[in-house]
């Protein structure tokens, strides 16, 4: 997007930066870094406990992020939990939730193409209790295999399926799954990893109707140590507590304690203060920015890649994932003549180009495609043609050393 | 530092010391499960000297040409000596600093090799 190169500082100081890796964490624009500063410089206390002007507003303003988040995806304010990072939020609906609805023979369901983050929490939910794990694989273009009316059953108690997929971007049609999936069972718990599409995706969860939703500050600018569960009220204040500790108690007794109603019953102990409120930088950011613009660029830029990539180095780069750009987000993970991923990834490095190699924590997927890694490239509001340039010359130049 | 000199990349077009030894008294598997890296080595020991070692694996550059350059460089010495070889040592015969994740595929020949060789000196 124009111009937006200089609203991040990273470039200032590293100007030849070609950053393609925002599906492992996003850069951070200066206002998310000012905010951040502004609490450590001038209001760094305690949240809840304080009497004194600062505490109070280093309270207000992290209250004021929830607000904003919940804003931001259509929930409630009570419905916003924050943990350190998607795959907290997760663990935190698996141990809370999960534990008490699954028994023997009751069935979870996830995808193949699933972070290990949504797919080993329930992997062990169902080892641990005695519950059937099920995996809904994708085709050879990297689409989901929608077959419900066979996959859920009466015993189908816990759905969790990413929105968009860390390795082929691939976007799931999650509104028309889980309309579908409601059809066949009414009362099954959804959780929907957004951790990849949030930043580009508009999400309503009312609209979705999902039970859960779960995403990190750090991949949608914000800073890290910061992350989101969205979930339905009546869930929330159905589990139980993932922690126990300060800030989530509201009284002690030598007999027994009485938690906080949600969310704060989830937030025990001091949370990530300064990081919370920054956050709140990065969500109006992108909503200045217009999450509808942003989804129209990258799939102009990703469009462009594809083509790009296709075009230079024809049967020689195997992209994963679909060659559609309307079904899936500018994440492109490839295999490229037999070179392995970490030397690509080492020599692009040598010309600044900073790409992902290996599984991308989703090693079940790669064994699907045959694959021991790949290499990953993704691109975000400050990338753009040049960038893909960079990439199409040091994928060049690889293949003059490794030859 | 570049990690990609003629001579590392000749060690990995044309590795040293590659295939099996038919009579081998050690065979070991190793192998770098966040990359795929697949390592086997052979080995003949006798009188507590290394005097024979080969392998063959599928693995990148760094993996590769450091397998081939170490296992030349080992072969006739003492197990003892092999044994107490680190991070340093291959660094230094592969004359480059690796960082944290590269550092791993670097060492999976001689690690390979110094477990099979620690559990053949444990069994005598």
């Amino acid at each position: 997007m124009k111009n937006i190169k200089k609203d991040f500082p990273i470039f200032e100081k590293n100007p030849g930066l070609v950053y393609l890796d925002t599906t492992a964490t996003s850069l951070k624009p200066r206002v998310v870094i000012e905010r951040l500063l502004d609490y450590y410089q001038n209001f760094s206390a305690n949240v809840f406990r304080g009497i004194y002007k600062i505490s109070e507003k280093a309270t207000a303003a992290f209250e004021h992020t929830r607000e904003i988040t919940a804003g931001f995806i259509n929930a409630g304010q009570d419905e916003i939990v924050f943990t350190r990072n998607t795959t907290e939020s997760i663990n935190l609906v698996c141990y809370a939730l999960g534990r008490k609805l699954i028994s023997k023979g009751d069935e979870i369901v996830v995808s193949i193409a699933e972070h290990h983050s949504n797919f080993v929490p329930w992997q062990q939910l169902a080892f641990e209790n005695g519950g059937v794990f099920k995996i809904l694989p994708v085709n050879e273009q990297g689409i989901l295999v929608q077959d419900w009316e066979k996959v859920i059953t009466a015993r189908t108690k816990i759905l969790a399926l990413t929105y968009v997929s860390n390795v082929l971007g691939t976007i799931n049609p999650i509104k028309e799954i889980i309309s579908t999936v409601r059809r066949i069972k009414k009362d099954i718990i959804i959780l929907i990893d957004a951790a990849q599409a949030v930043s580009s995706i508009k999400i309503d969860v009312k609209e979705l109707d999902c039970d859960f939703l779960v995403f990190s500050s750090h991949k949608m600018l914000g800073p890290t140590g910061v992350g989101v569960l969205y979930g339905k009220k009546d869930l929330l204040e159905e589990s139980f507590p993932f922690m126990y500790g300060g800030e989530m108690i509201s009284r002690v007794e030598i007999e027994q304690s009485i938690f906080q109603p949600p969310p704060h019953k989830f937030e025990a102990g001091t949370p990530a203060i300064g990081e919370v409120i920054a956050f709140s930088a990065a969500l109006e950011y992108l909503q200045k920015l217009d999450l509808k613009k942003i989804k129209r660029y990258l799939s102009d830029l990703g469009r462009s890649v594809f083509n790009t990539l296709k075009d230079e180095f024809g049967e020689n780069i195997k992209i994963l994932g679909p060659a559609d750009a309307d079904q899936k987000t500018s994440i492109f993970s490839f295999s490229f003549y037999n070179f392995h991923p970490h030397d690509i990834a080492q020599i692009l490095d040598e010309q600044n180009i900073a790409v992902r190699a290996g599984h991308h924590c989703a090693m079940p997927l790669h064994r699907f495609y045959n694959l021991g890694a790949s290499v990953r490239a993704s691109f975000y509001i400050y990338n753009d043609e040049n960038d893909l340039k960079a990439l199409i010359e040091g994928l060049k130049r690889v293949i003059k050393i490794l030859s | 530092m570049d990690i990609y000199r003629e001579i590392i990349l000749d060690h990995y077009k044309n590795p040293r010391n590659y295939g099996q030894i038919k009579d081998a008294d050690i065979k070991a598997q190793g192998d770098n499960p966040l990359c795929g890296d697949k390592i086997t080595v052979y080995a003949k020991v006798s009188e507590d000297r290394l005097y024979d070692v080969s392998f063959q694996a599928e693995g990148c550059v760094i993996s590769i040409a450091s397998a081939s350059i170490v296992f030349e460089n080992i072969k006739g010495k003492r197990v003892d000596d092999i044994l107490s070889m680190g991070r340093d040592e291959v660094e230094g015969l592969l004359r480059v600093k690796l960082g944290h994740n590269r550092i791993k595929c670097a060492v999976l020949a001689l690690k390979t090799l110094q477990q099979a060789l620690a559990e053949k000196k444990k069994k005598e």
